[in-house]
């Protein structure tokens, strides 16, 4: 059989460093016992029911995320990028990686990133005392589901543009317009939102940042279904929603500074390397499986060099993240170099989800409603099948959100090659 | 050489532009996808008004002459309205090889039915091994007196909810991969040992799995002559490879309409997105490729109508090429657009929806590639 690449060895090798280049790519004997500690945590406390809806495509509910987070965040497993004083774990960038390959191996639930990986680190970078205490614990417990209210149905690409105001009166801000294409609103109970609360000068300069409660009167939530026949995005709209001022995160009007810093920490993780390189595997192993003709799919050798160039991709993209990362924790700050992150990690989601379209033929075409899939009725075609055209379709999405690939494309001519 | 087509051939093109315009707006399309039989029986009857579903059969059969140009222009009108009725499973698959192999009596008792509307019929070639293989046939019969007893499972039966009658390929003789010893039957869907499951396709369309287990037919069920039907198959493949290629051609055609459409409507940074010399370039490429394709589109149609030598490998060099061109417009199109690009609302995904299953009907770029070459 083809074997993939070893991606990153998983035993120590005695370096012999050539000509003064000084590269690392082997786990210390102490990573190792990490990874073993993670390994063995996972088993231990992946609840049986959640991983049997991963491992059969049936969709997971917001119980079983929440459970699973909570699961993490009561080992202290959660917040790992945070800082230590908030609840973060002070781990190196080579356990990290470890801690999310390890996490992506098991295919438990992908982590929902607006409350942790977002409106965290906007807190306690930019908050006040009251803000950090009154937060951030909740985020790291996963007591609380924040989503994010950026793009507007006026304002996509063009994000600073937005028109949803808030307008001072007393100790309130008074908020209106609509926020669209927020993700899982329908399970959030709070929001952070960019508002105009000015706009007299440059767009960029009268924006802020304000975090809503979503219990709030007048604010309505209604869902978006996508091609794949899934809701997963909303409409949020705001009628006179009033909305304390200690709510505002940094100055009125610091909006748009922090928005560029939160959309570098968006892109970091974007690419969602370590869950690719399980379904890469999870695809040759199919390929041994599917029939074709008198033999199996692993015959098709144009189909398998299409695989493998897509594993190339992902060996490439796997290293300019590690590179990143080493720059990050030798003290630098996700940049522009993570819109490159963003591009490469999107690109490779995108094929391999196509590559699972083809692998299956006609038997990609069947389609089965959430209701369909909750049933034991026996599936139409591979067990497996049902989800590889819905998740292609929903795919689209990866180059279009978190700052479309073209607008990718514009900062790193802007901010990369100074044009 | 000539690449116009007749006067009556325009005409057929408008009245189904007309039709489309007038009675099968998207959101008519949205609710019958959403009904049970998943299209439309009285538009079908229309269509039979229209003369198309007796279009592509000799005179002496009760059609009108039509070859495979008539095809290729009434798929790809289809394509620009994304129409779901089964014009591809029943008449350029079913019914030609009805017309083409069937006995007197067998024609007498169908295609009339078949040309006024009142009956469906679908055709089950595919297995779950074959994957475009059409000599790739397991599902058995065995001569049993004067009967023959079926056995097997054939999969993404196209049509197979509405169908009357199912032609199905077994195997009378010889391997699993043999092109010899396959024949085909006339299996009436209520036939005891038949059993279908009904589904709806991500594009609206339905199919069906379906499986024979000793089902008992008599030799009269056997459509043409016994272990001879491959070439046949081949045949009305190739006719519905060329037809599902022309309404590709015709969806692509909508949805770079569609996107230069709406980024001339959309502004962003305080001017149309189609101002963005990047995403111009982009559409530019979706413009020639779909010219480009519909060049061979012309092409495969004609040598097919002349049945020229090398028809067949026309065909594998188009239906590669629409793979190519369908990831691309119908990926580029959806970007284009944005968040809205993947909303259920709008009708671009839909047309990206149909355009991304028909890169695999009949075999996908890889296949016709490698076809192309052996060839
Ligand atoms: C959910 C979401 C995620 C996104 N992710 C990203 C992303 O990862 N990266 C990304 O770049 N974009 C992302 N975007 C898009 C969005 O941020 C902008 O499209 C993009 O940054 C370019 O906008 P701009 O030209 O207005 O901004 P800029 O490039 O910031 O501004 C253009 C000009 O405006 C002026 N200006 C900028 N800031 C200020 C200020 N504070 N005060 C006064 N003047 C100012 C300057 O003259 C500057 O040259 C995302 C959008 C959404 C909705
Ligand atoms: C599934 C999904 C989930 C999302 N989740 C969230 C969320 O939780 N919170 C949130 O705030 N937002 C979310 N978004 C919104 C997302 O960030 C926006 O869709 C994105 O910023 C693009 O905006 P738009 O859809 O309005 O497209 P537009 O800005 O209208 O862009 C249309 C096309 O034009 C291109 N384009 C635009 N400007 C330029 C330019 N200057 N140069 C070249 N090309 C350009 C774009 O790249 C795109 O291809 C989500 C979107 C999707 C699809």
């Amino acid at each position: 059989m083809n074997k993939s690449v070893c991606i990153i060895p998983t035993s120590t090798t005695n370096q012999t460093h050539k000509r003064g280049l000084k590269m690392n790519l082997s786990f210390s004997e102490e990573d190792l016992k990490f990874q073993q500690e993670v390994r063995s945590f996972i088993k231990e406390n992946y609840p049986s029911d959640i991983k049997e809806k991963m491992d059969t495509g049936i969709p997971t509910t917001k119980e079983d995320i929440v459970t699973w987070q909570k699961i993490l965040s009561e080992k202290g497993w959660f917040a790992i990028n945070w800082p230590e004083e908030h609840g973060g774990t002070g781990w190196s960038v080579t356990q990290k990686f470890i801690f999310q390959n390890e996490l992506a191996e098991a295919n438990t639930p992908n982590i929902v990133p607006f409350g942790v990986s977002m409106c965290g680190p906007v807190i306690y970078t930019f908050g006040n005392e009251e803000q950090k205490e009154k937060f951030l614990p909740d985020i790291r417990d996963n007591n609380v589901w924040w989503c994010q209210g950026y793009s507007e149905p006026g304002s996509g690409s063009d994000l600073a543009s937005l028109k949803t105001k808030a307008e001072k009166k007393g100790d309130k801000y008074i908020v209106n317009g609509s926020k669209t294409w927020t993700t899982l609103a329908q399970n959030a109970d709070w929001i952070f939102c960019l508002v105009r609360t000015d706009s007299s000068g440059v767009k960029q300069q009268g924006i802020s940042f304000l975090l809503i409660d979503m219990k709030t009167p007048g604010v309505e939530v209604q869902p978006i279904i996508t091609i794949d026949g899934s809701h997963e995005v909303n409409s949020v709209f705001f009628d006179n929603v009033e909305v304390p001022a200690e709510n505002l995160i940094g100055e009125e009007g610091a909006g748009w500074n922090i928005a560029k810093f939160l959309l570098a920490h968006e892109r970091t993780g974007i690419g969602g390397i370590p869950h690719l390189k399980r379904e890469i595997r999870r695809l040759r192993d199919i390929t041994e499986e599917l029939p074709l003709n008198e033999g199996f799919l692993k015959d098709d050798s144009l189909f398998m060099d299409k695989l493998n160039k897509i594993e190339i991709d992902l060996v490439s993209a796997e290293y300019t993240e590690l590179r990143t990362l080493a720059a990050m924790s030798a003290g630098g700050h996700p940049g522009p170099e993570s819109s490159i992150l963003k591009i490469g990690g999107t690109d490779i989601q995108q094929s391999l989800s196509e590559l699972f379209v083809e692998a299956l033929g006609y038997y990609a075409h069947p389609f089965m409603s959430e209701s369909d899939l909750l049933s034991n009725e026996k599936r139409i075609g591979p067990d497996f099948a049902a989800t590889v055209m819905p998740h292609y379709l929903n795919y689209r999405k990866v180059s279009i959100y978190g700052g479309s690939n073209e607008v990718q494309r514009n900062v790193i001519a802007k901010a990369v090659l100074g044009l | 050489m000539d690449f116009l087509l007749s006067d009556e051939q325009k005409q057929l093109q408008d009245l189904i532009q007309q039709f489309i315009q007038k009675d099968y707006p998207f959101d008519v399309r949205e609710k019958l996808v959403k009904s049970e039989d998943g299209f439309s029986k009285e538009f079908w009857k229309t269509f039979s008004t229209f003369g198309l579903l007796a279009m592509p059969f000799p005179e002496e059969d009760g059609g009108y002459n039509g070859g495979p140009v008539d095809i290729m222009v009434i798929l790809e009108a289809f394509g620009t309205g994304l129409i779901v009725e089964p014009y591809i499973p029943n008449i350029v698959l079913s019914g030609n090889l009805i017309s083409n192999l069937g006995t007197q009596d067998q024609k007498d008792a169908i295609l009339p039915n078949l040309f006024s509307g009142d009956m469906h019929l679908a055709f089950a070639f595919a297995e779950p091994q074959s994957r475009f293989d059409l000599n790739d046939v397991t599902t058995s019969a065995e001569e049993d007196g004067d009967n023959f007893k079926i056995n097997g499972y054939k999969s993404v039966v196209m049509n197979g909810p509405a169908a009357d009658k199912l032609i199905v390929s077994v195997r009378t003789s010889g391997n699993q991969l043999d092109k010899s010893g396959i024949s085909l039957f006339i299996v009436d869907r209520d036939t005891s040992g038949v059993s279908l499951r009904d589904y709806s396709n991500i594009d609206g369309s339905k199919a069906s799995e379906l499986t024979l287990e000793n089902v008992v037919l008599s030799k009269d069920a056997m459509l043409g002559e016994e272990g001879n039907a491959f070439s046949s198959i081949e045949h009305v493949v190739n006719l519905a490879t060329l037809a599902i290629s022309a309404e590709a051609i015709g969806i692509m055609q909508k949805m770079n309409e569609l996107t230069l459409e709406y980024t001339k409507t959309r502004e962003q940074f305080g001017q149309a997105l189609s101002q963005f010399q990047a995403l111009q370039h982009r559409m530019v490429d979706c413009f020639m490729v779909h010219e480009q394709t519909k060049s061979l589109l012309l092409m495969a149609a004609t040598k097919l109508n002349d049945q020229a030598e090398d028809a067949v490998k026309s065909i594998s060099a188009l239906k590669y090429q629409v793979g190519n061109a369908a990831k691309l417009i119908g990926e580029e199109s959806i970007q284009l657009h944005g968040g809205m690009g993947v909303t259920e609302e709008m009708s671009i995904g839909h047309y990206f929806k149909r355009l991304t299953t028909i890169r695999t009907i009949f075999g996908n770029s890889d296949y016709h590639l490698k076809k192309y070459s052996s060839l």
